[in-house]
């Protein structure tokens, strides 16, 4: 209602017939409502028909990654926490589609650090931006930013909560490397305490009907708060400690994270238990011709090198997906369809 | 025998809130910001109680609360009764309950939390089929009810 007043007074000044007028304001106001829902805070918030409009919209960046689709558009990207992998995926994202990039990598040339709040730094940035990719180190920044932003907000990590266009991506390496989503076995290798990509897994499959294997030693299991999120929503999973070549024989989907020394409060469990998720090439004996191992990288000691040449290897492939998978949450953010996209006259190839 | 005494005064027109838990009663008086109450309050600490064996008692004189404000009480205390005086009279016998939302009461208990380190307010769910936890609508962290911190105002 604000905001249908504010309009009316906003469009007097020009005096258009009355249904122009109306024509116009209901116009806008559809515009306002889709930007207030279009920001990207967790993958938690799609449901599977927009998953898989998501991933037919990537699958069209992939094919024509170079456009002018957002050409005289400026994307901000706010790093309030360094991830120069997210941040030069989503970079590439947008200057490879036209847009203007401004923002900082680094926290320290902000003024947050002379006592200014995210509200103040978020409000002054969306009057000079299309759309803001933001990194925080603090949980919830990201659906907070999004609820005070004019402009749309897409996540790109904030704290141990949400990570979707991680999501996004792993979501897409696993549809192309299988060629569908529905009813894989997934089985998730490592640190599944505190890693989040494999919380978001758990709650982008659901739609999906998997069945997940947790191999993790007890220290680093998965928390009870997403195994009864699996009991609820229907999801079949099995617990494994013991990683080896017949544990893994059933796998569509072997996902690996970073076993982290600094999680562990007791280091002996640490040096104990940090070889036993080792990937090593004769694991992968007994593995399904389809399997396809994903990693969402940085990989520290989860896999041996020697297996980066073996068919199953993927995880450079995933990281180079993230670049189709951050172009198509940008679109979609902005409001681009993939009609216009299908549609889209600014390709270059 | 001797007639047995009042504790604590009747009033003419308010809201009495009774069976308060005695370790509880602190919290509520927080919550309902007596402290800035200009008419009479009347607290009694520690009574007797057969069924709670201490428990406290709040009468508010020409004080009413609105739904809202009385079921943010459900989540300190998610048994009271509250009783409301009309001419010494109590008209009506009212229980509080847990509303799906609560906003800018609950304190979050993860330090990484934004609405603990922006000036905002905490906004939370209520989780679970037992509605015993509450859900952080900004960073998920679940907080059983027991276990709940009220924000300082």
């Amino acid at each position: 209602m604000k905001n249908y007043t504010f309009l009316k007074l906003s469009l007097s000044k020009y005096c258009l017939s009355e249904e122009k007028e109306v024509n116009l304001v209901r116009k806008t106001l559809y515009t306002i409502g889709n930007m207030e829902k279009r920001s990207l805070v967790t993958i938690a918030d799609h449901s599977r028909e927009k998953i898989e409009y998501l991933i037919q919209m990537a699958e069209e960046f992939e094919r024509h990654p170079n456009r002018r689709l957002l050409e005289g558009r400026v994307v901000a990207t706010l790093f309030f926490e360094p991830s120069t992998r997210t941040r030069l995926s989503f970079e590439t994202a947008a200057n490879r589609l036209g847009a203007r990039v401004i923002g900082f990598a680094d926290p320290k040339v902000t003024s947050g650090t002379k006592g200014e709040t995210l509200k103040d730094t978020i409000m002054m940035v969306s009057n000079y931006a299309d759309i803001i990719v933001m990194r925080h180190y603090l949980e919830g920044a990201a659906r907070y930013a999004s609820e005070i932003a004019p402009v749309p907000i897409v996540n790109a990590g904030d704290g141990a909560n949400q990570h979707p266009s991680q999501t996004m991506l792993d979501l897409y390496s696993i549809y192309k490397t299988q060629g569908r989503l529905d009813n894989l076995d997934i089985y998730l290798v490592g640190d599944l305490k505190y890693g989040r990509t494999v919380h978001s897994m758990l709650n982008a499959m659901y739609h999906f009907n998997p069945t997940f294997h947790f191999i993790a030693p007890e220290e680093l299991a998965m928390p009870e708060i997403y195994k009864n999120f699996c009991r609820d929503h229907g999801i079949r999973y099995v617990e494994h400690t013991d990683f080896n070549a017949d544990v893994i024989s059933g796998a569509d989907i072997l996902y690996m994270t970073r076993v982290q020394r600094e999680r562990f409060t007791d280091l002996m469990e640490y040096e104990r238990v940090k070889d036993r998720y080792l990937l090593k090439l004769d694991m992968l004996s007994k593995a399904r011709p389809n399997m396809k191992i994903l990693h969402p990288l940085p990989r520290v000691n989860e896999i041996e090198y020697s297996i980066d040449e073996n068919p199953h290897a993927y995880y450079f492939e995933q990281a180079h997906n993230g670049l189709f998978a951050r172009q198509a949450l940008l679109c979609d953010a902005l409001g681009i369809t993939l009609e216009e996209i299908r549609n889209d006259s600014t390709i270059i190839n | 025998m001797k007639e047995k005494q009042l504790l604590v005064a009747a009033i003419e027109n308010g809201t009495v809130i009774d069976h308060i838990p005695s370790e509880k009663l602190f919290a509520v008086v927080n919550l309902l910001h007596l402290d800035r109450m200009t008419s009479a309050v009347t607290i009694g600490y520690n009574l007797e109680s057969k069924e709670l064996g201490k428990k406290s008692i709040i009468k508010m004189a020409d004080k009413f609360f609105t739904d809202e404000e009385l079921n943010q009480l459900a989540v300190i205390c998610p048994n009271l009764t509250l009783c409301i005086i009309h001419d010494y009279e109590i008209t009506e016998k009212r229980t509080v309950a847990l509303p799906d939302e609560l906003k800018g009461i609950v304190k979050c208990a993860n330090p990484k939390c934004i609405t603990n380190n922006e000036p905002m307010k905490t906004h939370f769910h209520v989780h679970g089929n037992e509605r015993n936890a509450l859900k952080c609508h900004y960073c998920n962290t679940i907080i059983q009810l027991d276990d709940v911190q009220l924000v300082e105002k």
